[in-house]
């Protein structure tokens, strides 16, 4: 098993009011079995016997579905390794002597909250604002066979509803633009027919909540579909487009 | 639109670059078209020109929507570059930007400004003296002053032949027009919500060879005329 001596460059602000500023670390002996999280988990552990603040950042599943954790490695958001959270990066992915820089996901739209973490609820705030259907959730559900649906719109909604809301495609854009998330979250609905009675306003609403957060203008880039790690497509952002439109036309 | 109050949305933003681009694109298509009748028959080109700098529809219709098209295009680009760098106050120490998408699509402002320095020549090389010709001396007969012969073919060779660094000016900003079209083309319809699994890659291949050939197009133009007149 090989280890590897690290320094790691680390964003520490204490709190929404610092300034914050770039902190080199040393760890040694990771392992390369280690998850990222891990291997930060090592740093904190040494931090705290020293004395010292650990690195707070955010976590939680640490199996890649519950879009917890952010943090924007070497550049890139999520680490160098495409379709991956940074709780499934593995330390096998950097080399022994390596420098990793690691920031909080940035954007003005997620303020940083301390250190690494950032406040996402800019995300929520736009989901409630059309990312829902009315249904009566009362005991009388009805069969779920009974509306038919046709196989490729299923896949393409299923598709598009992977989004876990990370936020990468904002940290990871270079205009800081939400379209992805917020294409996908109005694309889930609008390819199914649950999702047709709010259609008219949804994409509206959403967009305008959006806007209103501060996140950047799209400009097809695309760095958004690569860097994200369900590789939910930009076909969602047309789409987005599109409904906007025809809901601006109706 | 339910964002009225605040201006046009993001959305609305990108759609009219995409509309305002468009017109552009079918702009430098028919420009060429033209264009390239200097290179095969003078007469025809000659012929032609009097006929875009003459007719009431080119002249009061077609002209006033491209003049149009250009100014919000590059006004428009330059508010969103701003607004788009505005929404991310503290930079990144390291951001890896070619890791995930192209020069092209994350340079549209470096390569956008160029074209738009260009056109700041080109209108000093033709536009402002044929405006100047035909609005402010009042000459619209097109031809060449105590002559039966038409002036425009004159004018063109005129403005190439042996001035090297006026076509090496033009040859470097059609090689900015080709990066800004590679992204330009398939953007533009990806904003206005074009994108399907069979079509989209046909786009992109056709904004390739769009963005390679209209360039090119008018590099040749431009090097012909400076290499085959002797003066």
């Amino acid at each position: 098993m090989s280890e590897m001596n690290l320094t790691l460059k680390i964003w520490r602000q204490k709190n929404a009011a610092d300034k914050g500023k770039m902190v080199d670390y040393k760890v040694n002996s990771i392992s390369e079995h280690m998850s990222f999280l891990e291997m930060m988990d090592v740093l904190n552990e040494q931090l705290i016997n020293s004395g010292d603040d650990p690195v707070a950042f955010d976590h939680d599943c640490r199996e890649g579905i519950c879009g917890s954790c952010s943090m924007f490695i070497n550049g890139e958001a999520h680490g160098p390794v495409k379709g991956t959270t940074t709780c499934q990066l593995h330390m096998r992915s950097f080399k022994d002597g390596d420098t990793i820089y690691i920031e909080p996901f940035r954007a003005n739209a997620f303020p940083v909250i301390k250190d690494l973490v950032v406040n996402r609820s800019s995300f929520d705030r736009i989901q409630q604002s059309g990312g829902f259907i009315s249904v009566n959730t009362s005991g009388n559900t009805q069969d779920a066979n009974a509306t038919a649906i046709p196989k490729h719109d299923a896949d393409l909604a299923m598709d598009a509803a992977a989004c876990i809301g990370c936020g990468a495609c904002v940290a990871t854009c270079k205009n800081s633009s939400a379209m992805l998330f917020v294409g996908a979250k109005i694309s889930q609905y609008a390819l199914l027919p649950q999702g047709q009675v709010e259609a008219k306003d949804r994409a509206q609403n959403m967009v305008a909540q959006m806007d209103a957060e501060g996140f950047g203008n799209c400009t097809n880039t695309g760095a958004c579909e690569v860097e994200c790690p369900k590789g939910i497509s930009i076909s969602n952002i047309a789409r987005m487009n599109r409904e906007y439109l025809s809901g601006s036309l109706k | 639109m339910s964002s009225k109050k605040q201006g046009l949305s993001s959305i609305g933003k990108k759609v009219i670059m995409a509309l305002t681009g468009f017109f552009l694109m079918f702009f430098l298509l028919q420009h060429l078209s033209i264009n390239l009748l200097s290179v095969f028959n003078a007469d025809s080109f000659n012929e032609v020109s009097h006929f875009m700098g003459t007719n009431p529809l080119v002249q009061w219709v077609l002209q006033p929507v491209l003049i149009f098209s250009v100014v919000f295009h590059f006004v428009w680009g330059m508010k969103l570059e701003y607004e788009n760098n505005q929404a991310r106050n503290v930079k990144y120490a390291k951001y890896n930007g070619g890791a995930n998408a192209s020069w092209m699509s994350r340079n549209m402002i470096i390569s956008g400004l160029a074209v738009l320095a260009f056109l700041a020549l080109h209108f000093y090389d033709f536009w402002i003296p044929e405006i100047n010709t035909k609005y402010v001396i009042g000459d619209t007969s097109g031809l060449i002053e105590g002559t039966e012969n038409f002036r425009y073919h004159e004018e063109l060779v005129h403005k190439f032949a042996h001035q090297p660094w006026r076509v090496f000016l033009y040859v470097l900003s059609f090689v900015m027009l080709s990066l800004h079209l590679l992204h330009g083309f398939q953007s533009s319809f990806q904003s206005v919500g074009f994108n399907h699994t069979k079509y989209t890659p046909v786009i992109k291949m056709l904004g390739n060879i769009f963005a390679i050939a209209i360039p090119l197009g008018f590099i040749f133009i431009a090097i012909y005329h400076y290499n085959v007149h002797p003066h």
